[in-house]
Protein backbone atom coordinates (compact mmCIF):
# COMPACT_ATOMS: atom_id res chain seq x y z
CA UNK A 1 0.00 0.00 0.00
CA UNK A 2 1.72 3.23 -1.42
CA UNK A 3 0.46 6.24 0.79
CA UNK A 4 -1.32 5.07 4.09
CA UNK A 5 -2.96 8.71 4.76
CA UNK A 6 -4.67 8.79 1.47
CA UNK A 7 -5.85 5.39 1.59
CA UNK A 8 -7.58 6.52 4.89
CA UNK A 9 -8.79 9.66 3.62
CA UNK A 10 -10.37 7.30 0.79
CA UNK A 11 -11.65 4.62 3.35
CA UNK A 12 -13.26 7.48 5.60
CA UNK A 13 -15.02 9.73 2.61
CA UNK A 14 -16.58 5.56 1.34
CA UNK A 15 -18.07 5.64 4.79
CA UNK A 16 -19.03 8.78 5.38
CA UNK A 17 -20.83 9.09 2.01
CA UNK A 18 -22.41 5.69 2.43
CA UNK A 19 -24.20 7.09 5.99
CA UNK A 20 -25.32 9.74 4.50
CA UNK A 21 -26.71 7.94 1.50
CA UNK A 22 -28.45 5.56 4.18
CA UNK A 23 -29.68 8.71 6.94
CA UNK A 24 -31.05 10.98 4.20
CA UNK A 25 -33.63 8.59 2.42
CA UNK A 26 -35.07 7.81 5.91
CA UNK A 27 -34.82 11.85 6.79
CA UNK A 28 -36.78 12.65 3.44
CA UNK A 29 -38.96 10.05 4.13
CA UNK A 30 -40.04 11.60 7.67
CA UNK A 31 -40.89 15.20 6.21
CA UNK A 32 -42.52 13.86 3.56
CA UNK A 33 -45.86 12.14 4.01
CA UNK A 34 -46.40 9.73 0.64
CA UNK A 35 -49.79 8.41 -0.41
CA UNK A 36 -49.93 4.65 -0.27
CA UNK A 37 -50.29 4.60 -3.58
CA UNK A 38 -46.66 6.31 -3.58
CA UNK A 39 -45.28 3.89 -0.62
CA UNK A 40 -46.50 1.02 -3.14
CA UNK A 41 -44.17 2.74 -5.74
CA UNK A 42 -41.49 3.32 -3.80
CA UNK A 43 -41.40 -0.16 -2.81
CA UNK A 44 -41.56 -1.40 -6.24
CA UNK A 45 -38.71 0.33 -6.93
CA UNK A 46 -36.69 -1.11 -4.38
CA UNK A 47 -37.54 -4.47 -5.75
CA UNK A 48 -36.51 -3.22 -9.58
CA UNK A 49 -32.89 -2.01 -7.80
CA UNK A 50 -32.70 -5.16 -6.07
CA UNK A 51 -33.73 -7.51 -9.15
CA UNK A 52 -31.21 -5.41 -11.26
CA UNK A 53 -28.24 -6.10 -8.46
CA UNK A 54 -29.39 -9.80 -8.94
CA UNK A 55 -28.88 -9.51 -12.51
CA UNK A 56 -25.57 -7.57 -12.90
CA UNK A 57 -23.79 -9.70 -9.92
CA UNK A 58 -24.57 -12.65 -11.40
CA UNK A 59 -24.19 -11.94 -15.25
CA UNK A 60 -21.28 -9.56 -15.42
CA UNK A 61 -17.69 -8.82 -13.80
CA UNK A 62 -16.19 -5.82 -14.12
CA UNK A 63 -17.58 -4.37 -17.47
CA UNK A 64 -17.53 -7.81 -18.96
CA UNK A 65 -19.28 -11.45 -18.63
CA UNK A 66 -18.99 -13.25 -15.57
CA UNK A 67 -18.79 -16.33 -17.46
CA UNK A 68 -21.56 -19.11 -17.02
CA UNK A 69 -21.02 -21.11 -13.74
CA UNK A 70 -22.25 -18.13 -11.65
CA UNK A 71 -25.75 -17.26 -13.77
CA UNK A 72 -26.04 -21.00 -14.25
CA UNK A 73 -25.93 -21.23 -10.12
CA UNK A 74 -28.39 -17.95 -9.40
CA UNK A 75 -30.60 -19.76 -12.33
CA UNK A 76 -30.94 -22.91 -10.50
CA UNK A 77 -31.22 -21.06 -6.93
CA UNK A 78 -33.85 -18.98 -8.70
CA UNK A 79 -35.96 -21.79 -9.67
CA UNK A 80 -35.75 -23.86 -6.22
CA UNK A 81 -36.79 -20.23 -4.87
CA UNK A 82 -39.82 -20.19 -7.07
CA UNK A 83 -40.91 -24.01 -6.41
CA UNK A 84 -40.62 -22.28 -2.63
CA UNK A 85 -37.56 -24.59 -1.72
CA UNK A 86 -35.94 -23.83 1.80
CA UNK A 87 -33.60 -20.75 1.78
CA UNK A 88 -30.76 -22.70 2.52
CA UNK A 89 -31.26 -25.35 -0.21
CA UNK A 90 -31.75 -22.28 -2.40
CA UNK A 91 -28.17 -20.62 -1.27
CA UNK A 92 -25.85 -24.13 -1.41
CA UNK A 93 -28.01 -24.79 -4.49
CA UNK A 94 -26.87 -21.97 -6.10
CA UNK A 95 -23.02 -22.11 -4.73
CA UNK A 96 -22.70 -25.82 -5.89
CA UNK A 97 -24.13 -25.71 -9.07
CA UNK A 98 -21.26 -23.11 -9.82
CA UNK A 99 -18.65 -24.85 -7.96
CA UNK A 100 -19.58 -28.21 -9.80
CA UNK A 101 -19.79 -26.45 -12.76
CA UNK A 102 -16.04 -25.27 -12.58
CA UNK A 103 -14.87 -28.06 -11.29
CA UNK A 104 -16.55 -29.84 -15.15
CA UNK A 105 -14.67 -26.98 -16.47
CA UNK A 106 -17.08 -24.74 -17.38
CA UNK A 107 -16.25 -21.17 -16.44
CA UNK B 1 -33.06 -9.86 21.60
CA UNK B 2 -35.38 -12.73 22.25
CA UNK B 3 -38.52 -10.19 21.52
CA UNK B 4 -36.63 -9.95 17.79
CA UNK B 5 -37.17 -13.86 17.97
CA UNK B 6 -40.64 -14.08 19.43
CA UNK B 7 -41.44 -11.37 16.41
CA UNK B 8 -40.29 -13.58 13.86
CA UNK B 9 -40.65 -16.81 14.87
CA UNK B 10 -38.13 -19.85 13.66
CA UNK B 11 -38.47 -19.92 10.01
CA UNK B 12 -37.68 -16.02 9.05
CA UNK B 13 -34.96 -16.05 11.84
CA UNK B 14 -33.51 -19.62 10.20
CA UNK B 15 -33.70 -17.77 6.66
CA UNK B 16 -31.63 -14.73 8.71
CA UNK B 17 -29.00 -16.92 9.73
CA UNK B 18 -28.21 -18.66 6.67
CA UNK B 19 -28.12 -15.02 4.83
CA UNK B 20 -25.51 -13.62 7.57
CA UNK B 21 -23.59 -17.01 7.14
CA UNK B 22 -23.47 -16.44 3.29
CA UNK B 23 -22.24 -12.92 4.62
CA UNK B 24 -19.39 -14.12 6.70
CA UNK B 25 -18.51 -16.36 3.27
CA UNK B 26 -17.95 -13.70 0.94
CA UNK B 27 -16.65 -11.42 3.73
CA UNK B 28 -14.12 -14.16 3.84
CA UNK B 29 -13.24 -13.81 0.27
CA UNK B 30 -13.01 -10.06 0.91
CA UNK B 31 -10.77 -10.26 3.54
CA UNK B 32 -8.31 -12.44 1.59
CA UNK B 33 -8.45 -11.22 -1.63
CA UNK B 34 -7.29 -7.61 0.59
CA UNK B 35 -4.55 -9.17 1.75
CA UNK B 36 -3.54 -10.81 -1.19
CA UNK B 37 -3.66 -7.51 -3.13
CA UNK B 38 -1.17 -6.48 -0.44
CA UNK B 39 -3.40 -4.48 2.20
CA UNK B 40 -2.40 -5.24 5.84
CA UNK B 41 -5.31 -6.56 7.89
CA UNK B 42 -6.80 -3.23 9.54
CA UNK B 43 -7.70 -1.91 6.02
CA UNK B 44 -10.63 -4.69 5.48
CA UNK B 45 -11.28 -4.85 9.31
CA UNK B 46 -12.19 -1.32 8.89
CA UNK B 47 -13.75 -0.67 6.16
CA UNK B 48 -16.04 -3.76 7.23
CA UNK B 49 -17.03 -2.14 10.26
CA UNK B 50 -17.38 1.29 8.99
CA UNK B 51 -18.39 0.77 5.39
CA UNK B 52 -20.45 -2.00 5.82
CA UNK B 53 -21.64 -2.39 1.99
CA UNK B 54 -19.75 -5.43 0.61
CA UNK B 55 -19.80 -4.15 -2.89
CA UNK B 56 -18.61 -1.03 -2.74
CA UNK B 57 -15.74 -2.27 -0.49
CA UNK B 58 -14.88 -4.68 -3.40
CA UNK B 59 -15.12 -2.03 -5.51
CA UNK B 60 -12.22 0.56 -3.37
CA UNK B 61 -9.74 -2.53 -2.84
CA UNK B 62 -9.35 -3.56 -6.19
CA UNK B 63 -9.62 0.30 -7.59
CA UNK B 64 -6.69 0.72 -4.99
CA UNK B 65 -4.55 -2.16 -5.66
CA UNK B 66 -4.51 -1.59 -9.65
CA UNK B 67 -3.35 1.68 -8.65
CA UNK B 68 -6.08 4.02 -8.80
CA UNK B 69 -6.53 7.12 -6.60
CA UNK B 70 -7.74 6.55 -3.27
CA UNK B 71 -10.42 9.02 -3.66
CA UNK B 72 -11.61 8.01 -6.94
CA UNK B 73 -11.63 4.91 -5.38
CA UNK B 74 -14.16 6.32 -2.91
CA UNK B 75 -16.12 8.22 -5.46
CA UNK B 76 -16.75 5.01 -7.35
CA UNK B 77 -17.97 3.16 -4.09
CA UNK B 78 -20.25 6.12 -3.31
CA UNK B 79 -21.71 5.66 -6.92
CA UNK B 80 -22.42 1.71 -5.98
CA UNK B 81 -23.97 2.82 -2.26
CA UNK B 82 -26.23 5.52 -3.84
CA UNK B 83 -29.00 3.00 -4.06
CA UNK B 84 -29.65 3.21 -0.07
CA UNK B 85 -31.13 6.37 -0.52
CA UNK B 86 -33.90 5.11 -2.23
CA UNK B 87 -33.79 1.97 -0.25
CA UNK B 88 -34.53 4.89 3.05
CA UNK B 89 -37.46 6.15 1.57
CA UNK B 90 -39.34 3.01 0.63
CA UNK B 91 -38.48 1.67 4.18
CA UNK B 92 -41.03 2.18 6.88
CA UNK B 93 -39.59 3.53 10.55
CA UNK B 94 -37.72 0.90 10.92
CA UNK B 95 -34.94 2.27 12.77
CA UNK B 96 -36.47 4.44 15.72
CA UNK B 97 -35.22 7.84 17.24
CA UNK B 98 -32.03 8.70 19.11
CA UNK B 99 -29.04 6.17 19.19
CA UNK B 100 -31.12 3.64 17.65
CA UNK B 101 -31.13 5.21 14.69
CA UNK B 102 -27.90 6.48 14.58
CA UNK B 103 -26.80 2.79 14.07
CA UNK B 104 -30.05 1.73 12.74
CA UNK B 105 -29.13 3.96 9.72
CA UNK B 106 -25.71 2.03 9.97
CA UNK B 107 -27.32 -1.14 9.69
CA UNK B 108 -29.36 -0.48 6.48
CA UNK B 109 -28.32 -3.06 3.36
CA UNK B 110 -29.47 -5.29 0.96
CA UNK B 111 -29.97 -8.11 3.02
CA UNK B 112 -31.68 -6.06 5.72
CA UNK B 113 -33.81 -4.19 3.70
CA UNK B 114 -35.09 -7.32 1.83
CA UNK B 115 -36.05 -8.93 4.67
CA UNK B 116 -37.52 -5.67 6.67
CA UNK B 117 -39.76 -5.69 2.81
CA UNK B 118 -40.53 -9.28 3.43
CA UNK B 119 -42.65 -8.79 6.44
CA UNK B 120 -46.18 -8.64 6.83
CA UNK B 121 -46.42 -5.58 9.57
CA UNK B 122 -44.43 -3.18 10.88
CA UNK B 123 -43.45 -4.64 14.11
CA UNK B 124 -42.05 -7.84 11.81
CA UNK B 125 -40.41 -5.76 9.18
CA UNK B 126 -38.43 -3.99 12.35
CA UNK B 127 -37.68 -6.98 14.22
CA UNK B 128 -36.65 -8.64 10.87
CA UNK B 129 -34.38 -5.38 10.13
CA UNK B 130 -32.81 -5.22 12.60
CA UNK B 131 -31.90 -8.90 13.60
CA UNK B 132 -30.56 -8.96 9.55
CA UNK B 133 -28.72 -6.47 10.46
CA UNK B 134 -26.96 -6.95 13.76
CA UNK B 135 -26.40 -9.87 11.73
CA UNK B 136 -24.36 -8.30 9.09
CA UNK B 137 -22.80 -5.96 11.34
CA UNK B 138 -20.89 -9.56 13.25
CA UNK B 139 -20.59 -11.37 9.74
CA UNK B 140 -19.37 -9.46 7.06
CA UNK B 141 -16.23 -7.91 9.74
CA UNK B 142 -15.65 -11.41 10.95
CA UNK B 143 -15.48 -12.79 7.63
CA UNK B 144 -13.72 -10.20 6.38
CA UNK B 145 -10.78 -10.81 9.41
CA UNK B 146 -10.84 -14.14 9.16
CA UNK B 147 -10.64 -14.65 5.31
CA UNK B 148 -7.35 -11.66 5.98
CA UNK B 149 -5.75 -14.61 8.19
CA UNK B 150 -6.32 -17.24 6.76
CA UNK B 151 -5.60 -15.59 3.49
CA UNK B 152 -4.59 -17.83 0.62
CA UNK B 153 -6.68 -20.68 1.50
CA UNK B 154 -9.55 -19.17 0.46
CA UNK B 155 -8.35 -17.17 -2.49
CA UNK B 156 -9.85 -18.71 -4.93
CA UNK B 157 -13.61 -18.50 -3.84
CA UNK B 158 -14.92 -18.95 -7.38
CA UNK B 159 -13.78 -22.83 -6.67
CA UNK B 160 -16.32 -23.09 -3.84
CA UNK B 161 -18.96 -21.03 -6.21
CA UNK B 162 -19.60 -18.63 -2.82
CA UNK B 163 -20.14 -15.32 -5.93
CA UNK B 164 -23.60 -17.13 -6.74
CA UNK B 165 -24.54 -16.70 -3.36
CA UNK B 166 -25.00 -12.74 -2.45
CA UNK B 167 -27.28 -13.05 -5.84
CA UNK B 168 -28.66 -16.18 -5.28
CA UNK B 169 -29.65 -14.68 -1.44
CA UNK B 170 -31.39 -11.52 -2.94
CA UNK B 171 -33.18 -12.88 -5.91
CA UNK B 172 -34.85 -15.86 -3.32
CA UNK B 173 -35.84 -13.15 -1.08
CA UNK B 174 -37.64 -10.87 -4.23
CA UNK B 175 -39.41 -13.85 -5.14
CA UNK B 176 -42.79 -13.38 -3.48
CA UNK B 177 -42.63 -9.68 -4.91
CA UNK B 178 -42.34 -11.34 -8.13
CA UNK B 179 -45.10 -12.96 -8.28
CA UNK B 180 -46.65 -9.94 -9.18
CA UNK B 181 -47.26 -9.67 -12.85
CA UNK B 182 -46.30 -6.04 -13.03
CA UNK B 183 -43.82 -6.43 -10.35
CA UNK B 184 -42.05 -8.77 -12.45
CA UNK B 185 -42.53 -6.99 -15.50
CA UNK B 186 -40.90 -3.73 -13.91
CA UNK B 187 -38.32 -5.53 -12.21
CA UNK B 188 -37.21 -7.46 -15.46
CA UNK B 189 -37.22 -4.25 -17.15
CA UNK B 190 -35.15 -2.80 -14.84
CA UNK B 191 -32.80 -5.70 -14.78
CA UNK B 192 -32.38 -5.53 -18.83
CA UNK B 193 -31.84 -2.05 -18.71
CA UNK B 194 -28.73 -2.21 -16.20
CA UNK B 195 -27.29 -5.27 -18.07
CA UNK B 196 -27.64 -3.17 -21.29
CA UNK B 197 -25.69 -0.51 -19.66
CA UNK B 198 -23.39 -2.12 -17.70
CA UNK B 199 -20.55 -2.44 -20.41
CA UNK B 200 -20.06 1.28 -20.82
CA UNK B 201 -20.73 2.81 -17.50
CA UNK B 202 -19.00 2.98 -14.08
CA UNK B 203 -20.34 -0.08 -11.47
CA UNK B 204 -23.31 1.37 -9.49
CA UNK B 205 -24.95 3.69 -12.24
CA UNK B 206 -26.19 0.86 -14.20
CA UNK B 207 -28.81 -0.57 -10.99
CA UNK B 208 -29.74 3.10 -10.67
CA UNK B 209 -30.74 3.60 -14.00
CA UNK B 210 -32.77 0.20 -13.56
CA UNK B 211 -35.08 2.68 -11.59
CA UNK B 212 -36.66 4.09 -15.35
CA UNK B 213 -38.58 0.53 -15.23
CA UNK B 214 -40.39 2.13 -12.35
CA UNK B 215 -42.05 4.47 -15.27
CA UNK B 216 -44.61 2.51 -16.61
CA UNK B 217 -45.95 1.69 -13.41
CA UNK B 218 -47.27 4.96 -12.64
CA UNK B 219 -49.26 5.40 -15.94
CA UNK B 220 -51.50 2.42 -13.85
CA UNK B 221 -54.11 4.73 -12.39
CA UNK B 222 -54.51 7.89 -14.22
CA UNK B 223 -56.27 9.44 -11.71
CA UNK B 224 -53.36 9.86 -8.72
CA UNK B 225 -50.47 9.87 -11.78
CA UNK B 226 -49.55 13.73 -11.26
CA UNK B 227 -48.48 13.61 -7.58
CA UNK B 228 -46.90 10.34 -7.33
CA UNK B 229 -45.09 10.95 -10.60
CA UNK B 230 -43.61 13.53 -8.52
CA UNK B 231 -42.99 11.84 -5.89
CA UNK B 232 -40.65 8.64 -7.71
CA UNK B 233 -38.88 11.32 -9.77
CA UNK B 234 -37.69 13.02 -6.99
CA UNK B 235 -36.92 9.55 -5.01
CA UNK B 236 -34.93 8.66 -8.51
CA UNK B 237 -33.25 11.82 -9.25
CA UNK B 238 -32.96 12.83 -5.16
CA UNK B 239 -33.63 16.50 -6.56
CA UNK B 240 -36.45 17.72 -4.36
CA UNK B 241 -38.75 17.55 -2.02
CA UNK B 242 -41.06 20.20 -2.68
CA UNK B 243 -43.25 18.66 -5.48
CA UNK B 244 -43.70 15.95 -3.53
CA UNK B 245 -44.58 18.06 -0.29
CA UNK B 246 -46.59 20.34 -2.43
CA UNK B 247 -48.70 17.54 -3.10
Amino acid sequence: MKDTTLVVAGMATLAAGTYVFRLSGQLLRARISFPPRARKLLEAATVILLAALVATTALTEGHGFAGFARPAGVLVGGVLAWRKAPFLVVVIAAAATAALLRLAGVR
Amino acid sequence: MSSIGRTLGRDVLRDIAVTCLAVLFIGLSYGAIAVASGFPLWVPAAQSVLVLAGASEFLFIGIVAAGGNPIAAALAGLLVNARHLPYGLALPEVTGRGWRRMVGTHVMNDESVVFALAQDDLPRKRAAYWACGLGVLICWPGGAVLGALIGSAVHDTGAFGLDAMFPAVILALIIPDLRDRMTLRAALAGAAVALAVTPFLPAGLPVLLALVAVLPLLRQRPSVVTAEAGATAEADGKSGEQSVGAR
